[in-house]
């Protein structure tokens, strides 16, 4: 792929983390091109979440560096990774319940008049054209989120990320509420973003979901990476090798985490 | 909210209005018509009502603040004190400071005396949410300190000794002696107050239609602009139709130069100074609730502190932000208590913590967070004015009145969790 001899798109590297003695993430490199799909693999409580909320600006790791577009990068809060152009859509969503659904789409990035207030109907006006696109069965954009479906709720989420001009994207468990039209959407969705030169992160505990969006997988055991693989040259058992035994397959790279035997 | 079958349902959804709110609205006719009739028709008078909103003023001002605090999942257990020791210290400035500098009697130095006040308040409650929200120490505990430092520290400005009188303008806060603005421009204050309701209603219609966005029905428009205009004027209509006893009129006419004719003088007070001030400061913050960045941030925190924050916006600075926008309202109503007494008392809005709490709570505005409106919280106060006032006219005794006020508050926040559960 072309996009290999380029200067990746985000390096992370030796990043580790703990809270209170459990080594959350311990050691982990990985890294994105533009118009790659990287899936982050792993069993529940393997370190996903954790790993990509510190290139997303949420948690301030202990170790690790993030270098973006070959350039190092300071990355403290939330606000920082935007400016970067890092877009995440939380496992958790992390919408406010109680604020509708433009509300929550422009939080922190609210359009303003020319006075200075809330420009709340430009913001329902964008917020309509989005999830047009997204979900086109929306049509609760008064209420607040709370009274939405879990489905529903995702796809406001999904839609706050693409709708800044995202250069990288983070969906940690993006369609786990959706439905399979929803589903089938937002593959179509990661593909397009994909073409416009966009890398993706797509976290998953389930192999089916991912393997064939991904251009390569990254797997995680216990904090630790066990190994990445091209989803080209692996078969999704020896991924799934990877996920539950953390035995690495000969064409995967291995990682500090690999099982040796 | 789902489909409503009912036609009262219906009608409601078509106009967009708080249930909740028209609720509250209909409890508070309620309680003064029926303590109305227990009083033999003295409750619904043009002096009583004018009465009840000027000694809620104060609370009023606070519980728009304390909405903000709430719905941030806060709680400020020192606005009372914290308006003891502002209204100490603008009273010495007034009596003992002031004079000197400024010269005694100046024409600002009322207005000095009031800024002052507002921006220690500031200072006070920014205090307060930079140790909640940098240290850690929950808000419950820093304002119970608050409470008692600040009530502490109301004594020590003068030694426990009050100070009185105050500066004859800064005394118009108050709403005594002249501090109502009389028929024509209660009447003029009125018709602004209604060309505002009309226009913020068309350009919000002009506003969906160039997105092309569901619009009301029209008769829905003209029903809420009916309202508004109902409640205004109705206002403007019970202050004006208030009048000064006939030897309070005569002076009045005699230093306004204003002939008195046989039949004597029929002279309306119009709106009281702290009344207007209560409905300004109540438009201003539902204005920065709905319409600013801040507001929209405020509840956001509210509903989810970890989303807001993930979303970037600086939930720390949010809370001292708050926290010095509630002292500054403190401020403000510690002028207004202190105007209306006439004097700086180290005991003055002992307890007001709590009729601002309940305010705001019996308001809808919910513990849990996320949740609440400054108009509820403004009407709040005036329910437990109501019903304060409606129980002094049946004679009950103090500690009476304290337990049926403690009952009515628990009952409001039972009524209402029994609403939000029928409403999810
Ligand atoms: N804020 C936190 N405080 C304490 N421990 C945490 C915190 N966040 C994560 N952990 C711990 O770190 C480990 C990794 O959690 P993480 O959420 O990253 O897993 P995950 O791979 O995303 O799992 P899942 O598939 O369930 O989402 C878990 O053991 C978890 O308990
Ligand atoms: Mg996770």
């Amino acid at each position: 792929m072309q996009t290999q001899q380029n200067v990746p798109l985000v390096e992370m590297r030796d990043m580790a983390i703990s809270f209170g003695g459990i080594h959350a993430v311990d050691g982990v490199d990985v890294d994105l091109y533009g118009g790659e799909v990287v899936a982050v693999l792993g069993h529940n409580g393997a370190g996903k979440s954790t790993l990509i909320k510190m290139l997303s600006g949420a948690y301030r790791g202990s170790r690790g560096d993030i270098k973006i577009h070959g350039e190092p990068a300071i990355i403290n809060t939330p606000h920082d990774a935007k400016r970067y152009g890092i877009e995440t859509i939380y496992q958790t969503l992390a919408l406010a319940d109680n604020i509708d659904a433009a509300g929550n789409l422009f939080l922190g990035r609210e359009l303003q008049t020319r006075w200075g207030t809330l420009d709340d109907v430009a913001m329902e006006a964008e917020t309509r054209k989005v999830m047009k696109r997204l979900n086109p069965n929306f049509t609760r954009f008064r209420e607040p989120v709370k009274a939405l479906s879990g489905g529903q709720r995702q796809s406001v989420a999904i839609a706050r990320a693409v709708h800044f001009n995202a250069k990288i994207l983070i969906m940690d468990e993006p369609t786990a509420a959706l439905g399979p039209q929803e589903t089938k959407q937002v593959s179509e969705l990661i593909l397009e973003l994909k073409k416009q030169g966009i890398g993706i992160f797509l976290i998953s505990h389930d192999i089916h979901d991912v393997f064939d969006l991904a251009d390569r997988v990254a797997v995680m055991k216990n904090g630790k990476l066990v190994g990445s693989a091209r989803t080209s040259e692996v078969t999704k058992d020896e991924v799934l090798g990877m996920i539950i035994l953390g035995k690495v397959p000969e064409n995967a790279i291995p990682g500090p985490g690999a099982e040796v035997d | 909210m789902e489909q409503k079958t009912s036609r009262i349902g219906r009608f409601l959804n078509a106009l967009e209005l708080d249930v909740r709110l028209l609720g509250m609205v209909l409890a508070l006719l309620a309680i003064w018509v029926v303590f109305d009739v227990l009083s033999g028709g003295s409750f619904i008078t043009p002096r009583n009502l004018f009465n009840i909103s000027i000694q809620s003023a104060s609370v009023m001002v606070m519980a728009t603040g304390m909405v903000f605090v709430i719905v941030t999942r806060n709680i400020d257990l020192s606005v009372g004190s914290i308006l003891g020791f502002i209204g100490m210290l603008i009273g010495v400035m007034q009596v003992n400071l002031l004079p000197d500098l400024m010269g005694q009697g100046h024409i600002l130095l009322w207005l000095v005396a009031l800024l002052s006040g507002i921006v220690i308040g500031a200072l006070i409650g920014g205090l307060q949410g930079a140790i909640i929200a940098f240290l850690g120490v929950p808000a419950f505990i820093v304002t119970l300190g608050g409470l008692l430092v600040w009530r502490g520290a109301a004594w020590w400005v003068t030694s426990g000794q009050t100070v009185a009188p105050m500066d004859p303008t800064f005394r118009l806060i108050g709403g005594g002696n002249g501090g109502t603005i009389g028929y024509w421009p209660s009447l003029i204050v009125g018709i602004i107050c209604c060309v505002l309701i009309i226009v913020s209603l068309v350009t919000g219609r002009q506003q969906r239609k160039r997105f092309d966005f569901p619009l009301r029905p029209m008769w829905a428009e003209f029903v809420l602009a009916g309202l508004g205009i109902t409640i205004v004027m109705g206002i403007v209509g019970i202050a004006n139709s208030y009048y000064m006893p006939a030897r309070v009129a005569k002076r009045y006419a005699e230093a306004n130069g204003i002939a008195v004719p046989e039949e004597g003088l029929q002279i309306a007070y119009g709106l009281p100074i702290p009344v207007l001030i209560a409905i300004g400061v109540a438009i201003v913050m539902t204005f920065v609730a709905k319409r600013t960045r801040f507001g929209r941030y405020v509840f956001a925190q509210g509903g989810n502190p970890e989303a807001a924050e993930l979303s970037g916006i600086n939930t720390r600075m949010m809370t001292v932000a708050i926290f010095s926008v509630m002292g500054m309202l403190c401020g403000l109503a510690s002028a207004i208590s202190t105007a209306r007494l006439n004097a700086s008392t180290n005991a003055t809005g002992t307890l007001d913590e709590l009729l601002v709490i309940a305010a705001a709570v019996i308001g809808g505005t919910s513990l849990n967070g996320g949740v609440g409106t400054i108009v509820g919280a403004v009407l709040g106060a005036l329910v437990m004015q109501s019903l304060q006032s409606g129980m002094v006219l049946l004679g009950f005794d103090a500690p009476l009145q304290n337990m049926v006020v403690g009952v009515v508050l628990i009952l409001a926040v039972y009524i209402d969790i029994v609403y939000r559960r029928r409403a999810a």
